[in-house]
């Protein structure tokens, strides 16, 4: 069973057409005891940090997800739930889950350029089986006012840029996060959603 | 790279697709589900499906069009048309939908726009605006609502930056002057709230040729140009179209290899 979790941070209708349309059959929920036997757990989210993080604390997800984390079972953070696997925001601010070394900054005011970015991009992926074969001139869908900045070099597995150069994927071991909305960015996205699908770290 | 959108436009009435020019005579063009479908497998990079109904009743033949949708495309839509309470909003934002574009309603209603945007985040809240050509207004454009039909105390360029100040996300501005012409977007317009406003605002009526969104992707300063006419009566293709666009030195979205 491949568990989404729902705290709150948006809809999570398109997350889950996705991956019917896949042939899976997601479980949604809003109680971390009914995802704990998930083989694979999504992690979604759009929003502002702080709120989500009370929401997480408060409907007992940050344990969940830490004790998830260390059983080695696939994860997959999308957009909010990719920052919020970091160890803090400056959105609120406020402190992650800090299943991965970083932080989350805000896009500078002064590239120039619309804020939040709001549409489509590419991104230049390191090799990692989730990212296989995604050619690098197809482009995934973004929204957001802030990006990821890993600490460990190894753990940054895509990059993108919009006025600056950001971290658009990162992950450790069995850890795989993404800044822009694969459900939203047509067939590349639905084949990286397979490959999560498929993904036996 | 960051890149242009193409978006296409979907007119519901009554369930079906169905295009006007200047927003009169309107005919049946198909099934908006299937539609929708092709412009993705196409290449579209979003889809709106507009909903000019009149009957409050048939209205809700909209919301199985989008839950159908959500189903078969994986791309970002929107839904507009008549959408006056947040009710209405969750709704189709619950059925699948990205995005809600707040038109009329907005204009008598401005609160809607914010209380939107704190609900569901700016991303999902759209300002739609139709404009004509007035040179009593400051921008020499006016605001109008009601289908196009009744005029409002609003200049084009102030509504935008007002809208935008209570919190939507995006700027859809349709000309009324160019509408269905397919004579080529109304420049001087979307330029104009482009510089205004700091959000994306996409170009909408009068495309008719790849030139004319080439032209307002740059000059016009847009972020995206709606599309209609030009693809459903089978004049141009999207992939033609996105490949003379890259051709001349667009960054678009490649859904080919």
């Amino acid at each position: 069973m491949i568990g989404i979790v729902d705290y709150g941070a948006g809809n999570l209708t398109s997350v889950v057409r996705a991956f019917q349309y896949l042939g899976a059959s997601p479980l949604v929920s809003d109680q971390p005891r009914d995802l704990e036997e998930a083989e694979r757990l999504v992690f979604p989210g759009v929003g502002h940090a702080l709120a989500a993080m009370e929401n997480l604390h408060r409907l007992g997800w940050s344990d969940f997800l830490r004790r998830f984390a260390e059983t080695g079972r696939p994860l997959l953070g999308i957009c909010l739930g990719s920052q919020i696997l970091l160890e803090r925001s400056e959105e609120g601010p406020t402190e992650c889950l800090g299943l991965v070394r970083g932080v989350v900054r805000a896009f500078p005011s002064d590239l120039g350029l619309k804020i939040p970015q709001i549409g489509w991009n590419t991104v230049d992926f390191l090799p990692h089986p989730v990212f296989d074969g995604l050619d690098p001139r197809w482009s995934y869908y973004f929204v957001h006012g802030y990006y990821t900045e890993v600490t460990v070099p190894s753990q940054r597995l895509g990059s993108t840029q919009y006025g600056i150069t950001f971290t658009s994927a990162l992950g450790r071991d069995n850890i795989v996060a993404v800044q822009f909305h694969p459900e939203k960015s047509g067939k590349a996205g639905l084949r990286l959603l397979k490959q999560f699908l498929d993904w036996r770290p | 790279m960051y890149q242009k959108r193409i978006v296409v436009c979907l007119d519901v009435k009554d369930g079906r697709t169905t295009k006007g020019v200047r927003f009169l005579e309107n005919k049946d063009i198909g099934d908006p589900v299937a539609m929708a479908e092709a412009y993705y497998h196409e290449g579209a990079d979003e889809i709106v499906f507009y909903d000019i109904t009149a009957s409050a009743e048939n209205r809700q033949l909209i919301l199985p069009i989008v839950e159908e949708t959500a189903r078969r495309i994986f791309i970002p839509f929107c839904v507009g048309g008549g959408i006056g309470s947040l009710e209405e909003m969750r709704r189709v934002i619950l059925a699948g939908a990205e995005k809600v574009s707040l038109n009329s309603q907005a204009v008598r209603n401005p609160q809607l726009i914010t209380q939107g945007a704190r609900a569901f985040g700016s991303q999902c809240v759209v300002l739609g605006m139709d404009a004509q050509r007035d040179p009593a207004m400051p921008s020499g454009y006016r605001v109008y609502i009601n289908g196009g039909r009744l005029p409002t105390d609003w200049d084009a360029v102030a509504w935008a930056a007002e809208a935008v100040r209570l919190g939507a996300g995006e700027v859809v501005v349709n000309s009324i002057d160019a509408d269905g012409t397919q004579a080529g977007y109304e420049l001087a317009l979307t330029r104009q709230i482009s510089q205004c406003v700091s959000v994306p605002v996409v170009a909408s009526g009068g495309g008719g040729t790849p030139d004319h969104l080439y032209t307002v992707l740059t000059e016009g300063l847009a972020d995206a140009a709606l599309i209609a006419s030009m693809v459903h009566f089978g004049h141009y293709s999207l992939r033609g179209i996105k490949e003379e666009l890259l051709e001349r030195g667009l960054e678009i979205r490649r859904t080919w290899d």
